[in-house]
């Protein structure tokens, strides 16, 4: 037993040394933390190859800072999309002193890490967590370059009153703090319309029957339902309200904006209208989706044009500061205004993107397609935004 | 008025579905007093076997009708399965242990077969098939569409089909006599163990039945899904009269209804400004609503508590002393 005991204590100091090894000389450690296993590992992985791709090309680019030539290296972890694990891996790169981190792709994970980073004083960018609180938290070192659910809400609640002009419009939220929060500020941009908002009606995010509230919702006859929830609750509700004979457009939040809407509501789904904080990677630059096919063989998913702005605006912030010291580039990153490939850059004091993108989308035949882009109030359809 | 005939309509599909649950749930309980709680997991089985079965069969491009016959007639032999193998090997050797420890039990298998189904079907909610073209009918304003026409006539069809098997049949009658009194049955020659068995399978089939139907009628499918719908269905039991197979139907029937006009017009009716409470709210026509309608699956166990206070037999249960 002692023996044994020994041999760990070994090796665990031969890893150490291994670690120490690696410090030091021109290198500079850049972090992602997106998740790399479980059910979502496929876009973990698109986001870390966002952020892989500036880095090896700011690395081609042999970029000098301060005189000297920086080797950028990328340290990759795995947060398994779970806010425990989220924390361990961020301890993990706050103690091999990276400068920077890229991530997490979860608010979930992204919210417990940051206060970690903030204390290590390392800026910290994600490129598609949306939820409000992460940049409400005070944390100087904390930035997204994603939208906010809070912006998401208004976005489709112009959309809806200036393109559908409904009389009357049902809300119903699955009492969740996503479905409650986005149905709120669906409800205030529309009241500040001059639209009427029936009563809030609520379910539970595990409602498979709507069939009550829908059918109460039917005596009132609104021109337009809009939900707060996922696609797992939103299908089944749509699927019942066009059951019932009720005719009106049915709008979600990105909860339900999936292709999945297609299958939980059948044919039922057609039609519906919902929103999502950002671009969809087609309207991303066209040399960036050009590289990233080169490099990865396979076309961005969904987030890796803003992982690949995260990294690149951490890149260009030392140059900008001559420094690869977190607290000497972190004030030239919240003063950045660049143009990425996700459009203009730029934060506002919370350390969130000024005018973020709010993309509508419609369902046809079985998929979700883009039909309009919501930037700074001023909606654009979706074709030509994509020509500019 | 078409409203309330709406909710009417909803109320009575749910019910028909929780009612051939809730079966299963009071012939167990009549025959061996055992609440066995892993009758909603039976439920979620036979609505998975039919989910997978159905996937295979779409691209074969047989006729929707027929594929979904077969997804069903593969989905009722597998649960009578799991029906039997529950009873065989978690409920018969604790036949004559203390009533708490098949209860237990029942709660450990419930856990296991959701477990095993989160293996095999994963944690996701599947999208069951919809390929039943449903089309809706209009009577007096109220919705009805082809697939909630179905649900109540299978439903019916099963009730009766069960009611004849168990009022005219000789293994109708010795499933009464073996709920009566095991030891006098045995004695007269009943094998009660074959009965027991029978009762177990016949529930389990009963229930995957209800699987197929819940998952067609709502469109999803999930691993959890038998823990809330086999709750509701024994709130059905209890207010039927558990161990009682005309207060199930009963039972079943009713708590649709309840759930169905509860969850439309609690909202209304615990609006304060309605009641003309002065509040900031209310003013310009605005709302204070108490409860809203996501109470709605509160109202089963609401029923169920107000049936244990108030007529603990159930509505049709008679009074009988405990026989241990």
């Amino acid at each position: 037993m002692k023996k044994l005991q020994i041999g760990i204590t070994a090796i665990a100091a031969a890893i150490a040394l291994i670690g120490c090894g690696q410090q030091g000389g021109g290198e500079v450690k850049i972090g992602h933390v997106g998740p790399l296993t479980g059910g979502i590992a496929h876009l973990g992985k698109d986001n870390e190859n966002g952020a892989r791709l500036a880095v090896e090309e700011a690395n081609a680019a042999k970029i000098k800072i301060d005189g000297k030539e920086v080797k950028f290296v990328f340290v990759a972890e795995d947060d398994q999309a779970d806010p425990k694990v989220g924390t361990t891996v961020a301890q993990k790169l706050v103690d091999a002193k990276v400068v920077g981190v890229v991530g997490h792709l979860n608010s979930g994970t992204s919210i417990p890490a940051s206060p970690l980073y903030n204390q290590a004083g390392i800026p910290v960018i994600s490129g598609s967590a949306t939820n409000p609180k992460l940049t409400e938290q005070g944390f100087k070192t904390q930035f997204r370059v994603v939208g906010r659910d809070d912006q998401q809400g208004p976005a489709i609640a112009s959309y809806l009153a200036t393109n559908n002009k409904p009389k009357v419009v049902a809300v119903i939220d699955d009492a969740t703090a996503y479905g409650e929060g986005i149905a709120n500020e669906v409800e205030k941009t529309l009241k500040a319309a001059g639209v009427s908002v029936l009563p809030r009606e609520k379910g539970t995010d595990k409602t498979t029957d709507w069939k009550a509230v829908l059918t109460k919702l039917r005596g009132r006859n609104p021109d337009a339902v809009f939900y707060g929830g996922m696609d797992a609750t939103g299908g089944p509700l749509m699927k019942q309200g066009r059951e019932l004979g009720i005719k009106a457009v049915f709008a979600f939040g990105d909860g339900a904006c999936t292709d999945d809407m297609a299958k939980l509501a059948g044919a039922a789904a057609e039609g519906l209208l919902c929103s999502q904080a950002g671009l969809p990677v087609e309207a991303a630059d066209k040399k960036f989706l050009a590289a990233y096919k080169k490099r990865f063989n396979a076309d961005p998913i969904l987030y890796a044009p803003f992982t690949y702005d995260a990294a690149n605006l951490l890149i260009q912030a030392m140059q900008k500061a001559n420094s690869t010291d977190p607290k000497k580039y972190l004030p030239a990153l919240a003063q950045l205004d660049v143009n990425g490939v996700t459009g203009r850059i730029a934060f506002d004091a919370k350390g969130d993107r000024k005018d973020a993108e709010m993309t509508i989308f419609t369902m046809q035949g079985g998929k979700v397609v883009p039909i309009a882009v919501i930037k700074g109030g001023k909606t654009t359809a979706w074709a030509e935004f994509v020509k500019k | 008025m078409d409203t309330f005939l709406q909710q009417l309509v909803n109320g009575l599909t749910a019910g028909s579905v929780y009612a051939v649950v809730a079966l299963g749930y009071t012939m167990v309980y009549g025959i061996i007093q055992l609440i066995n709680f892993a009758h909603g997991e039976v439920v979620m089985i036979g609505a998975m076997v039919a989910f997978t079965i159905i996937n295979l069969l779409v691209p074969a491009g047989l006729p929707p009708l027929v594929i979904v016959l077969i997804g069903t007639g593969c989905a009722v032999p597998i649960c009578m399965l799991v029906g039997y193998g529950m009873e065989r090997l978690a409920y018969r050797p604790l036949r004559h242990a203390p009533r708490l420890a098949p209860l237990i039990t029942a709660i450990g298998v419930s856990i296991i077969l959701q477990h095993v189904a989160l293996m095999i079907w994963s944690r996701n909610i599947l999208a069951f098939p919809q390929i039943i073209p449903s089309r809706t009918y209009f009577v007096a304003g109220a919705a009805i569409t082809t697939v909630q026409i179905a649900i109540l006539a299978i439903c019916l069809a099963l009730m009766a089909g069960l009611a004849i098997l168990v009022y005219r049949t000789p293994l109708g009658t010795a499933m009464r006599a073996t709920a009566q009194n095991p030891q006098v049955a045995g004695l007269m020659g009943i094998d009660i163990n074959r009965v027991i068995a029978v009762t177990f399978v016949i529930g389990a089939g009963l229930g995957a039945v209800a699987g197929v139907l819940f998952g067609t009628y709502y469109g999803i499918a999930q691993y959890t899904m038998g823990s809330i719908l086999g709750l509701k269905a024994f709130c059905a039991a209890v207010l039927g009269g558990i161990g009682n197979i005309p207060g199930a139907m009963l039972g079943g029937v009713l708590l649709g209804v309840i759930e169905a006009l509860g969850a439309g017009y609690i909202g209304d009716l615990s609006d304060l400004c309605r009641w003309g409470v002065p509040l900031q709210a209310c003013e310009g026509g605005g709302h204070f609503i108490l409860f809203g309608s996501n109470y709605q699956d509160v109202f089963a166990f609401l029923v169920l508590i107000f049936v244990l206070v108030l007529r603990p037999q159930g509505l049709l249960g008679e009074r009988v002393g405990d026989r241990s």
